[in-house]
């Protein structure tokens, strides 16, 4: 009798946590097959299912000049902001990484304060003190601007890299005679680089998406993706946006998992 | 005996090598922070005129309280919708293979990947008046005319809900990869159901993660710009849009900054209570 309960109450339990949980996975997925599904459409509404299947509005896409150009920028201004990302942020994980002074510990805290703080709020204030100092908004100020916002991603995983080394190691390279630098290039680079690389992957794509922080620190000449999309869905729902969100998916999804291979993104991610 | 001092200096290095980082951002991340709270203070364009003057038109006006106050509320709601779906996801990401768990992983992780304005302009189309929703209700004959979805509260809700997820699943599975499955066992051996141990041992165990998922997914949705404006529409007013608002169409820079300097702090308040509560709740979870 008790057990029969027992087993009943197990099982409502582990249905109500499962289904749940189903859902929750379908509701997370479902929006970038829908889109998927429509960038397809051969209509030229946004209607789902749509009446028939082309690849007309990829057609399209390929002569849509503007978004060109803004793909171009986006994708120039993101790899400076990586590049310097990597550049800045790996040098400060390794200053902070096994220091437990509350110096390292305040660093570390600031270094990861533009995660939270409202990027909108950064990027004004960015913009006040540009122009107080009398530097015009230009590529040069995005790169400055998207770096602030990126180099927590590359801190972050560097630390955790580090973390995992083993101390060991770099005694013993040390005991045998290497140089710090030389333990650095052959030990120690090579065992944190998966975890720059996963850092400096996630800084591209929040870089290469950003939107607040661009929206105050471009010139009207760089026309940014993600703000040109926007402003073109707040005018009117233009089936080109849903093919060049097929393309932005696809190539996201086909990152995701060369980063799986090179990098074990997944596991960096819940550790 | 010489060995102390020297495995210290091959494991560690200099503090020096964070100055360039630490320089850059105080030129350009903590100087601007300053010199928006000094225009904050000031009751003219110029910044000649000192004065609360800024803070006292916020806070006296009940257009902008109710803005802050539908942002925090938001934030509220987008948070509470991420933990009741997406604890489940981290609970059945421990009870699968590890095939199912890389594919639980993945599909948490793409969304976070995936461009926003992608993934905003998805829910456009799945919200809209001739969108899956309206489409399939219809077809099924529950309703005749299409129902307002899109520009509606419930429609930003859901949306920012599915675009921030990730940022709530991801600590919950390391949270419960943390808890010693033996606690479980313990528990229902013991004589507690599985919805008892579920509440008593394993919620409590995984608070750390639970709180740094919520803090992660509040700080997210109320500064979520793109999907505030795009599925909330015009008539939905949130501290980014109004933000902007004000220091871009209308050049109100100090007017700006004072709004800036308010969402800051209810941001950073929000941030230390969850970070307070995480502190409490590691002393009882020992995780």
């Amino acid at each position: 009798m008790a057990g029969r309960k027992r087993t009943l109450e197990a099982f409502s339990f582990e249905l109500v946590m499962t289904l749940i949980a189903i859902i929750a996975l379908i509701l997370i997925i479902a929006p970038s097959l829908v889109v998927l599904i429509v960038s397809f459409t051969s209509g030229f509404s946004l209607k789902f299912p749509p009446p028939g299947y082309s690849l007309r509005w990829y057609a399209e896409l390929w002569d849509a000049w503007q978004l060109h150009f803004a793909a171009k920028n986006s994708l120039i201004v993101a790899l400076w902001a990586t590049g310097l990302s990597v550049a800045l942020g790996v040098a400060a994980a390794l200053a902070i990484s096994r220091s437990q002074a509350l110096s390292a510990r305040l660093l570390d805290s600031l270094f990861m304060s533009p995660l939270v703080l409202p990027a909108l709020a950064f990027g004004l204030a960015a913009l006040m003190l540009f122009s107080l100092v009398g530097l015009p908004v230009s590529p040069l100020t995005l790169v400055i601007g998207h770096t602030v916002v990126c180099v927590p991603y590359v801190v972050r995983n560097t630390v955790a890299a580090l973390a995992q080394l083993e101390p060991t190691l770099l005694e013993s390279s040390a005991v045998l005679g290497a140089s710090r630098l030389y333990t650095f290039r052959r030990i120690v680079l090579p065992l944190i680089r998966p975890g720059i690389i996963a850092g400096a992957f996630i800084a591209f794509m929040s870089s290469f998406d950003n939107v607040p922080v661009s929206l105050f620190l471009r010139d009207a000449a760089t026309d940014m993706l993600p703000i040109r999309m926007w402003q073109d869905l707040e005018g009117k729902l233009d089936v080109t946006i849903a093919a060049l969100s097929g393309v932005l998916i696809i190539a996201t999804v086909a990152l995701v998992a060369v980063m799986e291979r090179v990098t074990g993104l997944s596991r960096r991610l819940t550790n | 005996m010489g060995t102390a001092p020297a495995s210290r200096d091959v494991t560690s290095y200099g503090m020096g090598l964070a100055a360039p980082l630490a320089l850059f951002f105080l030129l350009f991340f903590v100087a601007p922070l300053l010199q928006l709270f000094w225009l904050s203070l000031h009751n003219d364009t110029a910044g000649l005129h000192w004065g609360l003057g800024q803070y006292l038109h916020f806070l006296t006006d009940p257009f902008s309280l109710s803005v802050l106050g539908s942002t925090l509320l938001l934030g509220a709601e987008v948070t509470a919708v991420c933990l009741v779906l997406g604890f489940p996801i981290a609970w059945l990401y421990q009870r699968v293979g590890p095939k199912l768990q890389t594919v639980i992983i993945l599909i948490v992780l793409l969304p976070l990947l995936t461009s926003v304005v992608v993934r905003t302009f998805a829910w456009i189309v799945i919200l809209g008046r001739q969108g899956i929703i309206n489409a399939t209700l219809q077809s099924l004959g529950i309703i005749d005319t299409p129902l307002k979805l899109l520009y509606t509260q419930f429609g930003v809700v859901i949306a920012l809900a599915q675009v921030q997820m990730p940022l709530m699943t991801l600590p919950l599975i390391t949270a419960l990869g943390r808890i010693d499955p033996n606690l479980d066992d313990a528990s229902c051996s013991l004589g507690a159901g599985s919805w008892r141990t579920f509440f008593r041992v394993v919620l409590p165990l995984s608070l750390p993660g639970v709180i740094a998922g919520c803090t992660l997914t509040y700080a997210a949705a109320i500064t979520a710009f793109i999907t505030q404006s795009l599925v909330g529409g015009g008539q939905m007013l949130f501290m980014p849009m109004y933000l902007y608002q004000q220091a871009s169409t209308l050049q109100n820079w100090p007017f700006a900054s004072a709004i800036s300097i308010i969402f800051l702090l209810a941001v950073l308040a929000v941030v230390s209570v969850f970070t307070t509560l995480g502190r409490l709740s590691r002393g009882y979870g020992g995780a």
